[in-house]
């Protein structure tokens, strides 16, 4: 029995291999308790990341519901043709998206800098500390809450109109105007998450070295040329990565925002890359063109973020990722 | 006193703490509002013209007929139970996947931190996974609302470079002492670990609680939604809610105004009953350490 045994481990493991290179078989049996932990988590990923992935492959065919979507029939490139053929539907989405995402580049993202400088700047502690506490709240607002504030606050009968109109003035229309509404889920946005977008900069600015301070100060430079000579440089790094991640997520805009208020401000003003995949492939029934444009999307907001990450590269930032 | 912490002239002072007195002034008052409003009566509300800042005399009519009425009381039991079922598995689900993907050379967890990485870049497309979750017959199930948002790889990554810092001797020190894989983990690792899972749990919970386009997605039933969605339909929405007149003995119904901001503030209220806890945890650079890595 013994000599048996003996013979098994010998099989096993040849001798002339580098005994510190583990076999497959043996790393597996090292660590299946690990790859036992990740199943529940790795199986939910496979089946709502990835299996989607595959079901992209509706955008190539004719997708009718009660035939399933391996017996739909194949129809190559033409549900493409909203896109191709630049269906003014198609289009008043895609504009609606770039110019939102343009106002939210330009009017959202320089916010929270702004604020995080000027948080830096206090002397108190504490006074930092409330500051901050009362303005990352918002954050956690749901959607849905944020727009019935807004409703409530700003909207033709809200607390602002009242109050103007027992003061006498005139009241404004501003909820509910197609005209006024990308300026509207610009303000909400910045309502809702600037002073949780203060973070990273506040830790970038937290690691500055003070001595540096100490010796523009010496040199006698002013307080903005301190600003403009060491505390910008000190955030650029976070500046770059988060516009990175920004331009990179263009086409995405605010979906459950603007869901929201689609009904009061009609489809022109409000409808946006997202919301046209929902109204025409959930709500309509138009599966395949829907999967098109969002698979057009999905692919182009890839490359996006991917290329912003090379140009911080090219531009000697560390960008998202490095290599 | 150093040269940058030096106070600066006062009208710099003053003109800084007008700036972020109105910033707190804009985020504070409108919770102010809502909540007065809530509380207020008829007359009081009717004569400000829709909405009070400080109510007198209170009420709570506006609750209790809200509470009478059954459709938000439905909603905010199912809305508790989505959320406090949703993220005990996303908590489970992701340490425990966090943790398999800790350990840098074991078997397959380069390709698996790949697979999760990936999952950052691009989002799987609404119609592809609406069909997906068809397919597995999770529509007009509460399962809709928790299982294809189980796994955040965002918060799995912050997890595990949570577990990647804890100290290595400590771990082997506990495997040398005859501890079993599974006792490192339930009685080292994770004890450590608390206030990481503290936060990611509490950011799973806002993500769960505040949800409403799932529901709008894949509950057809209004009777299944949880409260964000119901909270749309009166208050985004302005449909008219019913009252139950038994439930009032005969009295008037609160105003429509005040009953609107009542379910407001309950949905309001979970938020910021866990806010001080979020607070005390994402201060401690969790997120930046996450970006970092």
């Amino acid at each position: 029995m013994a000599l048996l045994e003996a013979d098994r481990v010998a099989a096993e493991k040849p001798p002339r291999r580098d005994p510190a290179t583990p076999t497959w078989r043996e790393r597996f049996r090292r660590d299946r308790f690990l790859l036992l932990l990740a199943v529940p988590g790795m199986t939910v990923v496979l089946l709502f990341q990835y299996v989607p992935l595959l079901g992209n492959v509706i955008a190539f065919k004719d997708y009718q519901p009660y035939i399933g979507i391996a017996d739909s029939p194949w129809v190559g490139w033409s549900n493409f043709g909203v896109i191709l053929n630049l269906d003014p539907a198609f289009l008043t989405a895609l504009a609606n998206t770039l110019i939102i995402s343009f106002l939210q580049v330009v009017f959202v993202f320089p916010v929270p800098i702004a604020l995080a400088l000027l948080l830096n700047s206090l002397v108190s502690e504490r006074l930092k500390r409330l500051v901050q506490s009362v303005l990352y709240l918002p954050h956690f607002m749901s959607w849905v809450i944020v727009v019935a504030l807004f409703q409530h606050m700003l909207g033709n009968g809200g607390l602002v109109n009242a109050w103007l109109r027992s003061k006498g003035m005139e009241g404004f229309s501003l909820i509910g105007d197609p005209e006024l509404f990308k300026a509207v889920i610009t303000s909400q946005v910045i309502w809702k998450d600037t002073g949780w977008g203060t973070i990273l900069f506040l830790a970038a600015l937290s690691r500055v070295d003070l001595s540096l301070y100490e010796a523009a100060a010496v040199d006698g430079a002013s307080r903005l040329r301190q600003l403009w000579h060491i505390t910008l440089p000190s955030i650029r790094g976070v500046i770059v990565l988060l516009l990175i991640l920004k331009l990179g997520d263009s086409l995405t805009v605010g979906f459950e925002q603007i869901l929201l208020q689609q009904r009061a401000v009609g489809v022109d003003a409000s409808e946006v890359l997202d919301t046209y995949v929902y109204n025409n492939g959930v709500i309509n029934g138009d599966w395949g063109s829907s999967a098109a444009v969002g698979l057009v999307k999905g692919v182009i907001g890839v490359a996006l973020v991917l290329g912003a990450n090379k140009v911080a590269h090219i531009f000697g930032e560390r960008g998202v990722y490095s290599r | 006193m150093s040269a940058y912490s030096r106070t600066p002239a006062p009208p710099v002072r003053a003109a800084k703490g007008l700036v972020l007195l109105l910033c707190c002034a804009v985020v504070v008052l409108p919770f102010v509002a809502v909540v007065a409003t809530s509380l207020a009566g008829q007359r009081q509300i009717n004569a400000a013209g829709g909405y009070v800042l400080w109510p007198s005399p209170v009420t709570f009519d506006a609750y209790r007929a809200v509470f009478a009425g059954g459709v938000v009381t439905r909603a905010l039991v199912i809305s508790l139970l989505v959320t406090t079922v949703g993220t005990l598995l996303s908590l489970t689900c992701s340490a425990l996947l966090a943790y398999a993907l800790s350990r840098p050379g074991s078997l397959g967890s380069r390709p698996l931190l790949m697979l999760v990485l990936f999952t950052l870049l691009f989002s799987p497309g609404i119609i592809p996974l609406y069909l997906v979750v068809r397919q597995i017959g999770l529509l007009d199930s509460h399962w809709s609302l928790i299982l294809p948002v189980l796994i955040n790889g965002f918060n799995v990554i912050v997890i595990r470079s949570f577990f990647l810092d804890l100290p290595r001797d400590l771990l082997d020190s506990a495997r040398m002492d005859g501890a079993g894989e599974t006792q490192v983990l339930w009685r080292v690792v994770l004890p450590l670990s608390k206030a990481v899972l503290a936060v990611v749990g509490l950011f799973y919970a806002v993500s769960y609680w505040n949800s409403f386009f799932s529901a709008q997605l894949y509950l057809n039933d209004a009777a299944d939604w949880p409260l964000q969605q119901v909270l749309r339909t009166f208050v985004v929405d302005n449909s008219t809610m019913g009252v139950d007149n038994t439930a009032l003995a005969g009295e008037l119904p609160p105003p429509q105004q005040a009953m609107q901001m009542a379910v407001l503030v309950i949905s309001l209220v979970p938020i910021l009953l866990i806010y001080p806890f979020l607070q005390r945890h994402f201060a401690k650079g969790v997120l930046v350490g996450a970006v970092k890595g």
